[in-house]
This record gives structure tokens, C-alpha cells and sequence, in this order.
């Protein structure tokens, strides 16, 4: 398998090779997609036999100067390879759905090759091709981000990211090299594990793979560039960039911190990432409160969902360094499971906002509104992906986030004090970001496809078809079923947990029809509650039929407004809510410390007849830093250097004398060591 | 070859003077004084490296040497006096430091070479240690020359015993190529030519040699 899937990276690379051809005429461009989504297709059927089978390695014939480079696939990123496929396969699908004509190379040539370094990272087996496969996917996504450079908020989006995306590749660079430092066979995984680091070495390597995977995952604080580059991007790779690379990023962070590491970390490695997981959940979830951009509302709730993962990953890492195996399953289940669930609802949603995009001409959501009429079946599909978001049973998102919650629940069992107490808040500043990001995504399909149309574009929106809509079918269906068998799909990730954890019994008690934390713990049987559901929700319809003489359609309640004059045929826009309005509780309640939200009124001055303006909004602390202090230093820094430009000649020659002597002291030091 | 041996000896003794000479060349304030004494150390650079091709049999050495002369000795240094006779600086003095302090930084350059090249070069010859030593001591006399004078000739001659500094090394080591030591005299006639043009457009244009007297004319262009 592991040799199709090689083969699968170098049809990637051909067709990338091939692309700037092909983008001339419109079936060179399907031929593209097409084939990036049967690639994808058999990315995902190799993440299954990965699953189900034993690993596989193979050593390249090529490679760095100290070793060939190797590939492997192990249960772990197989894991991660299913969910890249599955999210390939349904973004290709949509871009050959709504491929026009000849497109601009410079959107189809990243593309493949895209696809390929996501692939490229996680079947990686040593640390120079993981660390060639990571700055791929940064580069070619960069290339995407940017693509509509016209527009100045794009560029500095993709700024933003590129600087980000350095920092990160930096990070990582050392992390891997200090992690070989230890050995003397080279950067492969086998001889790193051999050796795993101990002391300070240790916590480097934590700090740095924190800052290398964190800075592409989008953890708090390293978030900011996310909002910004992700909804930039062509929708389906906003969908590919939120659902699998951000998994990827994680993907890295899991192998570093529970495989190359090895098992004896201590407790407070775990500690950092759940309080990581936690900021980036809140901090998240709130912002996908209050934004009133569709897509950087779904970009800022995968912050939300990469903090719940996050926060599952540190706690299996706190369990197995406690020596709780089965609680440590649980929550490397909850994470791995809500890393397959949160890539295919956010697939769907971002797709569907890409939909909307198309359909209707914008991303704002106070310019949309109404679309359940003009666009029934994006509508239907979308309410899937949202209603999995707001982690409502039976979907997807609700099974993962029980058995996160559960996991968060069962951590007193670990002795220690403080993390009892921490994990008790974790557990209710989870709780308060699930129901935060249920809110959100209220508001994201309410302000959409609720209400009526906020603007004539959106009245005269168009539906989707042929492959587009397969695309969005796709996914909401993984969707549904997903949700409805998580316990199989623990049975499937039980060798993933194995690897993760360490952990062999009690993975068993936790597959099936019911999902069981523990003997005797609580329990989840999705079918039996959807039965239910199914059940009362019929009875409900039944009854009110059979009560109700008729259907009727009448006009939408206008909130006791008068009727709006003819000349407004979609009613007076200011009786309809706006993006800010229905943010405004939430932005009152919680923006002002963590956002820092603020309100002003201008008031025109006496006996003016000019309106009084209210002003609301909120910015990202982080992204202030980055815009306000941050270049600051940079200036005075390029102030200082600039003052050696005005040293008289005697000077500068000092300045060459003083560092040749403070080498040749630095030589001394080294010898007398 | 080694202490007490006459060749060990000699050559510690003309290497040995070298660096006095750099010593020399530090606290000296009169401008013919200083092209004097780096003419002297030119026609001791000359020996030594004579004495070293004499020892090691290497007839390259005796071109090297030869070149030293030629160019340190005689053709610089008398080019240097014409034009210091053409600015009528017989009698110009260049502050450098005092002589103590200059006395007390020599010395503690000197050591600092001395920390650097011996445990560097633990398992060599002895003659090959103790004339890297001396050769470092001698670049970093040259450079400390650069920094603290003002006049143009005499940062010219400090960068210019400092290259002597590297000859000195060059020589004491057995093998060292011949054209590596022509390369190296002919970036020095190279270095005096254009000094020299440089002084003589700085002198036409300000009337002095004084290196600060630039620095108020920065970043004045065509």
C-alpha cells in the first residue's frame, strides 16, 4: 500500500508539473481536479488499510546527504491520512464543480502539490522529509492565500501567514534536529525514539514543537494569521487548509510529544497542552460569536475545534504519564475522533459558504440572508454541518465532544492537586466554548438562510448542481454516519491508540453500539437516541397535522413593524437583525476582556439635526501585538543598527578590531573548556 | 630543532625583533620616525625569511625574502618619505596613544595571541608555536596601529606591518607554497599603490592627511 500511496505523491507532482498546460483550456483544469480527487480517494483507502493492517516502511532510494529518506505508514497516520483524504476527495470535487473555463495557473499548480506535502508530512519516517513535507504544504498554501493579491487585505493576509508559517518551519527545524542531536543514526523516527530526550533538552523540544505545529494548527497565541489567511484562500482550499491541514499540524504535534519523545514525560507536558487547548477553544468560540464574515466565522470555529483536540491530546498525555491507560484511549479517542468529525463537518460548512460565495455574491453575512428558498439544497446540507458543529446528538461533533467532556470529567482520578484543580476549570471553560461555538453556528445559519434577503443579490441567489453538490453531499453524509458510529469508529482507531497511548486493555470496552468511558461509567448509544428522536419527532408532526386544518404560507412575521412601503420589496432591512446586533450580548457579556470589545456613541451636538452614530467592534489582543509593539522593536532595532552607518573610520575599524579579539576570546573560553 | 639549537634560535631572535619593532611602531609620534622603523622591520622580515629557506632548504623562500626587501624595506617606505616631503610633514607629529598605555595594550595583545595560538597548536613543533605566536602578536599590533592613529601614513604602515604579521607566520611554516607569499606581496604593492593615490587626492583636496577631516564630508558624492 505504502508503495501506491508513493506513487499516488508522484501523480501529485505530475499533474503540478502538468497544471501550468492544462490550465489553458477548461478540460485541462477538470483533468486537474479530477485527478487531485482520485488521488485523495486513494489517500483515504490507505488510511484504511493503514488502520486495519500492520505498519509498512520503505526507504527511499534518494535523499539528504547523511541518509535516504524514508516513508512509513503506521496506525497513527493512517489515522490522519483518512481524514486528508476524505477532505481531498469532497474540495476537489467542489473546485471540478465549478470549474468555468481556463483558470489562472497560479491557482491550479499549488494545488496538487498542496495535497502532496500534506500527504508527504505524514507518511514522513524521518525528520528531514516531515519537516520537506510541512514547508510544501506552507508554501503551496501560501501561493493559494495570495492568490487574489489585488486586493490589499488579501496581501497582507497572506504577509501575515507567510510570517507565521516561517516561524513555525524554523521552530520545527530545530525541534527535529535537537531531537537527533541525541542519536547518531540520523533524523529516522526508529533511531529517535531510541533516544528520547530528558532535562532541559526536553522541554526545548516541547517549546519548539509547540511553536512549529501550534503556529499551523492555529493554538492561542499563535492564532491570528488563521481568521485572516483561511478565508482568503479559494474556498476549497479554505476547506482543505481548515479540515486537514490544521489536522496535519496536530499530526506533528501528537507524533513529537507521544511518540518521539517516548512514554516518560512528565505530567506537566500535558498540563501545557490542555491549558493551550482551552485558550484557543475559548478564544475561538468567541470570536465565531462575533465576526460577520461567513468564512472567517468557520475559520475562527476550527480555533475553537483545534483547542477541544488539543485539549483531548494533553489529556491523554497527563493520563499516561499518571499511568491511567484506559482513561489516557479515552482521551486520545475523544481527540483523534473529533480531528475525523471536525473535518468533515467544517469540509461541508466551508464548501457551503463557497456555495454562498457563488451563489450570492458575498461573504458578509449582513448582505445575505433568506437563502433556504433560493438555495433549498445547500441550506438542507449546510443545517447538517452546522447542527454537528453545535455538537447536537445525533451528529458527529456531539459524540466526540461527550467523550472529550467525559475524559475531562474523570480527571481528578490523576493524584495530583493542581491539576485536579486545573482540569476542573478546563472541564467548565470546555463546556462554556462548546456552547459558545453553538451559538455561533446558531447565528451563522440564522443570519444565512433564515430570515429574508438583506440584500437583492441574495434575493436573486442561485442553487448549485452536478458535481458541487455531490461534493457537499459527501461529506454531510460521512457526517450523519459518522455520528452515528462512533464506537466502530474507536474499533477503527483502537491501533492509533495503541500507538498513541500505550494503553492495550480497556480500548475494547469502549467500541460498539454504546460507547462506554468505563464498567459501570456512562454511557452513548447514538442510534438508540436517534431512534428516538426520529420516533418523537415524528409523533410531534403527526400530532400537529392532525391538529392544523391546512398549510398555509403567509407572510414572515415582521417583529410588529409596520408594513414596509412598496418601494422595499423585501421588507425594510432595518427590522431584520444584523451580524453585530445578534453578536452584541455575547460581545457586552464576554468581548470586553478577552476582545477587547468597546461601544461609543457620538452624539451629534445640540440642535444639530445629524444622526448619532454607535460604534461597536473588538480586536484580537494577539494581532495588536503583532501590528503594534512588535514592529516597534523591529524599527528601533533597524534605528540602532542604522547608527553604525555614521561611525567615523576609526571607529568602524575598531568595531572589526573589537570582534576579532572577542572571537579570539570566545577561542580561549572554548579551549580552556 | 629546538631551544638551544642555532637555527631555533636565530629564528625566535629575528621574529622576536619584529614584534619589538612593532612595539616601536606603536608609541613612535614622529611621521619619518614611524616610516623608518616599518622600514626597519621590512629588512628584518627579509631576514627571517632568508634564515628560514636558509634552514629548510626551501629556495622559494629566498624570492620571498628578496621581494620583503625590495617592498618593505626600500621601495614603500622611500615612496612614503616622498610623500611626506611633498606635504612637508618632516616634522608632522601623529598623537598616537602615550607610551605607557600603548606599552600596557601591546603587551596585553601580545598575551591575549599568546592564550590563543599555544593551546591551539599543542602537538606542533615548537618553533612553529612560538612563531605563530609572535605573527599573531604582530597582526594585532598592526591593527591596534589602524585604530589609534589619525594620520593617513601611518594607518597605511599599520596595515601594512600588520601584513607583515602574516608573512612572519607564512615563512615559519615548512610547505607553505610560493605563490601564496607572492600572491600576498602583490595585494601589498597593490595596497600601497592605491594608499598612495588615496593620500595623494586627500592631501591635494584638504590639504592634510588627518582621517577625521573625511569624516565631516560623508555621503558627499558627484
Amino acid at each position: 500500500m505504502l508503495i501506491a500511496l508513493a506513487l499516488a505523491l508522484v501523480v501529485l507532482a505530475i499533474l503540478s508539473l502538468a497544471a501550468p498546460l492544462l490550465a489553458w483550456a477548461a478540460l485541462g483544469v477538470r483533468v486537474v481536479y479530477a485527478g487531485a480527487a482520485l488521488v485523495s480517494l486513494v489517500f483515504a483507502a490507505g488510511g484504511f488499510v493503514g488502520l486495519v493492517s500492520a505498519p509498512e516502511a520503505l526507504a527511499l532510494p534518494f535523499g539528504p546527504p547523511w541518509g535516504a529518506m524514508r516513508l512509513a505508514l503506521d496506525p497513527l497516520s493512517a489515522w490522519f491520512l483518512l481524514i486528508l483524504g476524505l477532505c481531498g476527495v469532497a474540495a476537489s470535487a467542489f473546485a471540478f464543480g465549478h470549474v468555468k473555463g481556463p483558470e489562472a495557473p497560479r491557482r491550479l499548480v499549488p494545488y496538487p502539490l498542496f495535497l502532496a506535502g500534506m500527504a508527504l508530512t505524514l507518511l514522513a519516517a524521518d525528520g528531514f522529509t516531515l519537516v520537506l513535507g510541512f514547508e510544501l504544504m506552507s508554501f503551496a498554501s501560501w501561493v493559494l492565500v495570495a492568490h487574489e493579491h489585488e486586493q490589499a487585505e488579501n496581501r497582507r493576509a497572506a504577509r501575515l501567514y507567510l510570517g507565521f508559517a516561517a516561524l513555525g518551519g524554523a521552530a520545527l527545524i530545530l525541534c527535529f534536529g535537537w531531537l537527533a542531536a541525541g542519536t547518531s543514526a540520523g533524523a529516522g523516527f526508529a533511531a529517535l525514539r531510541a533516544a528520547p530526550p530528558d532535562g532541559l533538552r526536553a522541554l526545548a523540544i516541547l517549546l519548539l514543537v509547540v511553536i512549529g505545529a501550534g503556529s499551523k494548527a492555529g493554538l492561542v497565541p499563535l492564532h491570528v494569521w488563521l481568521p485572516l489567511a483561511h478565508p482568503a484562500a479559494p474556498s476549497h482550499v479554505s476547506a482543505l487548509m481548515s479540515a486537514a491541514m490544521t489536522k496535519v499540524a496536530l499530526y506533528v504535534l501528537a507524533r513529537v510529544v507521544f511518540d518521539l519523545a517516548g512514554p516518560a514525560q512528565p505530567l506537566f507536558w500535558g498540563a501545557v497542552l490542555m491549558a493551550l487547548g482551552v485558550a484557543s477553544a475559548i478564544m475561538g468560540a468567541l470570536r465565531a460569536a462575533l465576526e460577520e464574515d461567513t468564512k472567517t466565522l468557520l475559520a475562527c470555529s476550527t480555533i475553537e475545534n483545534i483547542g477541544l483536540i488539543t485539549l483531548g491530546l494533553g489529556l491523554a498525555l497527563a493520563f499516561r504519564a499518571a499511568d491511567l491507560g484506559a482513561l489516557s484511549a479515552v482521551a486520545a479517542g475523544a481527540a483523534l475522533l473529533h480531528a475525523l468529525n471536525h473535518a468533515m463537518f467544517k469540509t461541508l460548512l466551508f464548501l457551503g459558504a463557497g456555495e454562498v460565495l457563488h451563489g450570492a455574491a458575498s461573504r458578509r453575512m449582513d448582505r445575505l440572508g433568506g437563502l433556504i428558498h433560493a438555495m433549498p439544497w445547500t441550506a438542507g446540507l449546510v443545517l447538517v454541518g452546522a447542527a454537528a458543529a453545535a455538537a447536537l446528538p445525533p451528529l458527529s461533533g456531539f459524540a466526540s465532544e461527550w467523550l472529550l467532556l467525559q475524559a475531562l470529567i474523570a480527571a481528578w482520578r490523576v493524584g495530583d492537586l493542581a491539576f485536579q484543580i486545573g482540569a476542573a476549570a478546563a472541564t467548565a471553560l470546555a463546556a462554556l466554548a462548546v456552547a459558545l461555538a453553538a451559538a455561533a453556528m446558531l447565528r451563522f445559519y440564522g443570519l444565512v438562510f433564515l430570515g429574508r434577503p438583506r440584500s437583492p443579490r441574495a434575493a436573486g441567489a442561485t442553487e448549485l448542481s452536478g458535481a458541487a453538490r455531490a461534493a457537499l453531499i459527501f461529506p454531510a453524509t460521512l457526517t450523519v454516519i459518522f455520528g452515528l458510529t462512533p464506537g466502530y469508529l474507536l474499533e477503527l482507531a483502537a491501533p492509533a491508540l495503541r500507538l498513541l497511548t500505550g494503553a492495550g486493555a480497556g480500548l475494547s470496552a469502549l467500541g460498539g453500539v454504546t460507547v462506554t468511558v468505563s464498567e459501570g461509567g456512562a454511557g452513548y448509544a447514538p442510534m438508540i437516541i436517534f431512534a428516538v428522536l426520529l420516533l418523537m419527532g415524528g409523533a410531534a408532526v403527526w400530532f400537529a397535522r392532525r391538529q392544523a386544518p391546512g398549510i398555509l404560507h403567509g407572510p414572515a412575521w415582521d417583529c410588529g413593524f409596520i408594513a414596509p412601503p412598496h418601494h422595499l420589496p423585501f421588507g425594510d432591512p432595518t427590522t431584520q437583525v444584523s451580524a453585530a446586533g445578534m453578536a452584541q450580548p455575547l460581545r457586552r457579556m464576554l468581548g470586553k476582556t478577552l476582545l477587547a470589545a468597546r461601544e461609543q456613541v457620538e452624539m451629534p451636538p445640540p440642535g444639530s439635526i445629524a444622526p448619532a452614530h454607535l460604534q461597536a467592534g473588538f480586536h484580537d489582543p494577539v494581532l495588536v501585538l503583532i501590528a503594534g509593539p512588535l514592529p516597534r522593536a523591529r524599527d528601533r532595532l533597524a534605528a540602532l543598527a542604522e547608527r553604525l552607518r555614521d561611525f567615523s573610520l576609526r571607529q568602524c575599524l575598531g568595531l572589526g578590531f573589537a570582534v576579532l579579539l572577542g572571537l579570539m576570546a570566545l577561542l580561549i573560553w572554548l579551549e580552556r573548556r | 630543532m629546538s631551544f638551544g639549537q642555532l637555527p631555533y634560535d636565530l629564528a625566535h631572535l629575528l621574529g622576536g625583533a619584529v614584534l619589538l619593532l612593532s612595539f616601536v611602531l606603536l608609541y613612535q609620534r614622529r611621521i619619518a620616525a614611524v616610516i623608518n622603523a616599518f622600514a626597519t622591520q621590512g629588512a628584518l622580515l627579509a631576514l627571517a625569511a632568508a634564515w628560514q629557506g636558509y634552514v629548510q632548504g626551501a629556495a622559494g623562500l629566498y624570492v620571498t625574502a628578496a621581494i620583503a626587501f625590495g617592498a618593505k624595506a626600500v621601495l614603500i617606505p622611500f615612496a612614503l618619505h616622498r610623500l611626506v616631503r611633498r606635504f612637508n610633514l618632516q616634522r608632522g607629529v601623529d598623537p598616537a596613544l602615550g607610551i605607557g598605555v600603548s606599552m600596557i595594550a601591546g603587551v596585553a595583545l601580545a598575551g591575549f595571541a599568546m592564550l590563543v595560538v599555544l593551546p591551539a597548536t599543542a602537538g606542533q613543533r615548537a618553533l612553529a608555536r612560538e612563531d605563530l605566536a609572535l605573527a599573531l602578536s604582530v597582526v594585532l599590533l598592526g591593527g591596534l596601529m589602524m585604530i589609534t592613529r589619525r594620520n593617513l601614513i601611518s594607518q597605511v604602515i599599520g596595515l601594512l606591518s600588520l601584513e607583515n604579521g602574516l608573512i612572519l607566520a607564512a615563512v615559519g611554516v615548512a610547505g607553505m607554497p610560493l605563490v601564496m607569499e607572492l600572491s600576498t606581496a602583490a595585494l601589498v604593492l597593490m595596497l600601497a599603490v592605491i594608499a598612495g593615490v588615496f593620500a595623494l587626492q586627500m592631501g591635494e583636496s584638504f590639504q592634510s592627511l588627518d582621517t577625521e577631516s573625511l569624516d565631516t564630508h560623508r555621503g558627499e558624492g558627484e
